[in-house]
């Protein structure tokens, strides 16, 4: 066999061992994926009487109400259930680094890249996962996207590149974690970005500094797009500010990783 | 030291500071295939550090080194492939069951879908785990788990053998159980690369030891060499009163007397026989002993013999 084939045997060997291992452990997942499905409902039926009543009707696709609501803030719920889906890349890529198994794969004649892409494709299918069943809450509950299939396939795309970079990132914060405990609390962070984004209320509504910092930071064009293309309103130049904050921050932290990953030894 | 037919493992000024301190000063070894090799020293003398070497985990600052036939430097996939490496740490996936820990590794040796399923049941009959293959290892035991790790080592059939102080914290009869696989496993032809702190653990597998103190290789030999060179074991007899004591010490010519703790040592290989003799003139002299001890010769032993200083004195090291 080449060491290509060997390649993609082994990273098919690693990601069959990471979906193993989250059938085992399916706490982790749902409680990551219950994250953003508590602040959804929280949103919607606590706040969202008072906080639509702010809302245009072409922001809330057409909507009025708690309806008008729910249509706003369902791109950044499912951005927030990426981020939330994500801190379980970092755990696991931090269970490995620091126990013994690593130094075992590492003595072994297989292709060095196949740990790190066996977490990474896991990771693509946990998130893809946790998106479809927030997004079944979110249409259950009375969203309603106005999007045809050519908006369903980018909105996808846009949140899939999104989510392959932020994976990268965790994997990174997981590698340079010391310990398990600190893989689980670096990423948090980016659990928070949402709140500090156009994901809940417009960032014209928020006083300076914060509306500055919440309109640049990477979520907000990302939701905006995702919110553009399922709802309607209007895309303007986000779409490329998406794409290219999420191949920055991909390119970035993948590179990262292999530093870390060549360069850093558990012991 | 030049790679020769029949060495499996070859290492010749091996070196290996980690900041200011020096880990591994200089090693040489040589492990001859199909033997069992004891690397014996205590805590933070450099042992695992050379375990790492040796199985390309971190690279040596100097020297040179060849397993299997292999350049460590230039070939370390060469090396990967003849390899089997159980460390300290216990390197099982604990999220998955025994028998998928193994399935993975059958896996990553692309030993192919049938071969594999063999390969892992055999494994897990030989190692006692058929039982409890289905279950999540984070349910195992101790040295189930310590089984399980050198399973999966072996899953790939590898030609040289690292162990880390394959018995560490383990009871008594685990630790039988895993000297009777290791014991199997040479008989096989495979070799084997052990670390220990124990003397007795060295002398009951290895073919040949080598006494590693302060990243120095202070001693080599076969078991019986090495214990040649030990003061042989001793019987401690712990007296009441100091009047007893020199008594005794008359009685017993060879005895070292320690005034303070009121207690003789004596020399004495520990037979039945030679301890009999032993309380026999200690009845004839009508001396009343309070307690006796047998001391066998352990590591403490071969250091002073060999070190001229304790053991203890590495742990500085770490």
């Amino acid at each position: 066999m080449s060491a290509l084939t060997y390649t993609v045997t082994d990273s098919a060997t690693m990601l069959r061992r990471n979906l193993r291992r989250l059938l085992h452990y399916p706490s982790m997942t749902l409680l990551l994926v219950g994250m953003p499905i508590v602040f959804l409902l929280l949103f919607v039926y606590v706040f969202g009487g008072q906080l639509s009543a702010g809302l245009g009707r072409e922001l809330a696709g057409g909507h009025a109400g708690r309806a008008g609501y729910l249509n706003y803030i369902t791109p950044g719920i499912l951005l927030m259930t990426v981020a939330a889906a994500v801190q379980g890349t970092a755990i696991v890529v931090a269970m490995d680094m620091t126990g013994g198994i690593i130094d075992r794969f590492r003595t072994m004649a297989i292709a060095r890249a196949s740990v790190l892409t066996g977490h990474v494709l896991a990771s693509v299918i946990q998130a893809v996962a946790s998106i479809a069943i927030v997004l079944g809450v979110a249409i259950a509950l009375g969203f309603r996207p106005t999007a045809d299939p050519a908006d369903w396939v980018a909105a996808i795309g846009v949140l899939l590149l999104f989510t392959l970079a932020l994976i990268w990132l965790a994997t990174a914060l997981g590698l340079a974690a010391k310990s398990v405990e600190t893989a689980s609390n670096t990423p948090m962070i980016l659990t928070l970005l949402p709140f500090l984004s156009s994901g809940f209320v417009p960032t014209a509504t928020m006083p300076a500094g914060l509306r500055q910092f919440a309109t640049y930071q990477p979520f907000t064009p990302v939701i905006e797009t995702v919110r553009a293309l399922l709802t309607g309103t209007p895309i303007g130049a986000n779409a490329i500010a998406a794409i290219a904050w999420s191949v920055g921050i991909a390119l970035a932290s993948y590179l990262w990783a292999r530093h870390l990953y060549n360069h850093r030894h558990a012991r | 030291m030049n790679y020769a037919c029949g060495v499996a493992i070859v290492a010749s000024g091996v070196s290996k500071s980690f900041g200011e301190t020096m880990v591994l000063d200089s090693v040489d070894l040589a492990v001859a295939e199909g033997t069992t090799f004891g690397l014996l020293g205590p805590n933070g003398a450099g042992k695992t550090t050379m375990v790492r070497i040796l199985s390309t985990l971190i690279a040596a600052d100097s020297g040179q080194v060849r397993v299997a036939g292999c350049d460590l430097a230039t070939d370390p996939n060469g090396v990967r492939s003849a390899i089997g490496v159980t460390g300290q740490f216990s390197a099982v996936d604990d999220l998955l069951t025994g028998e998928q820990n193994l399935r993975l590794m059958a896996d990553l040796n692309h030993l192919g879908r049938t071969a594999g399923r063999g390969r892992v049941a055999q494994l897990l009959a030989a190692f006692e785990l058929s039982e409890a293959a289905g279950k999540a290892v984070s349910t195992y035991s101790g040295g189930m788990r310590r089984r399980l790790d050198l399973a999966m080592t072996l899953v790939g059939s590898p030609r040289v053998i690292f162990l880390d102080e394959p018995t560490a914290g383990l009871d008594p009869r685990g630790r039988h159980t895993m000297w009777d696989a290791i014991r199997e496993l040479n008989a096989d032809g495979v070799t084997i690369f052990l670390t220990t702190q124990y003397l007795e653990e060295a002398d009951q597998l290895a073919d040949r030891i080598a006494v590693l103190d302060r990243g120095r290789i202070v001693a080599e030999g076969a078991p019986a060499d090495l214990k040649r060179r030990i003061p042989g074991g001793h019987i401690r007899l712990q007296f009441a009163a100091p009047d007893a004591l020199h008594a005794a010490g008359r009685a017993l010519d060879t005895a070292v007397r320690d005034e303070d703790n009121l207690f003789l040592q004596v020399p004495n290989d520990g037979s039945v026989a030679a301890l009999r003799r032993l309380l026999d003139r200690l009845d004839d002299a009508g001396i009343e002993t309070a307690q006796l001890s047998i001391h066998t010769p352990d590591l403490d032993d071969v250091f002073f013999a060999v070190t001229g200083h304790p053991a203890a004195d590495n742990a500085a090291v770490q």
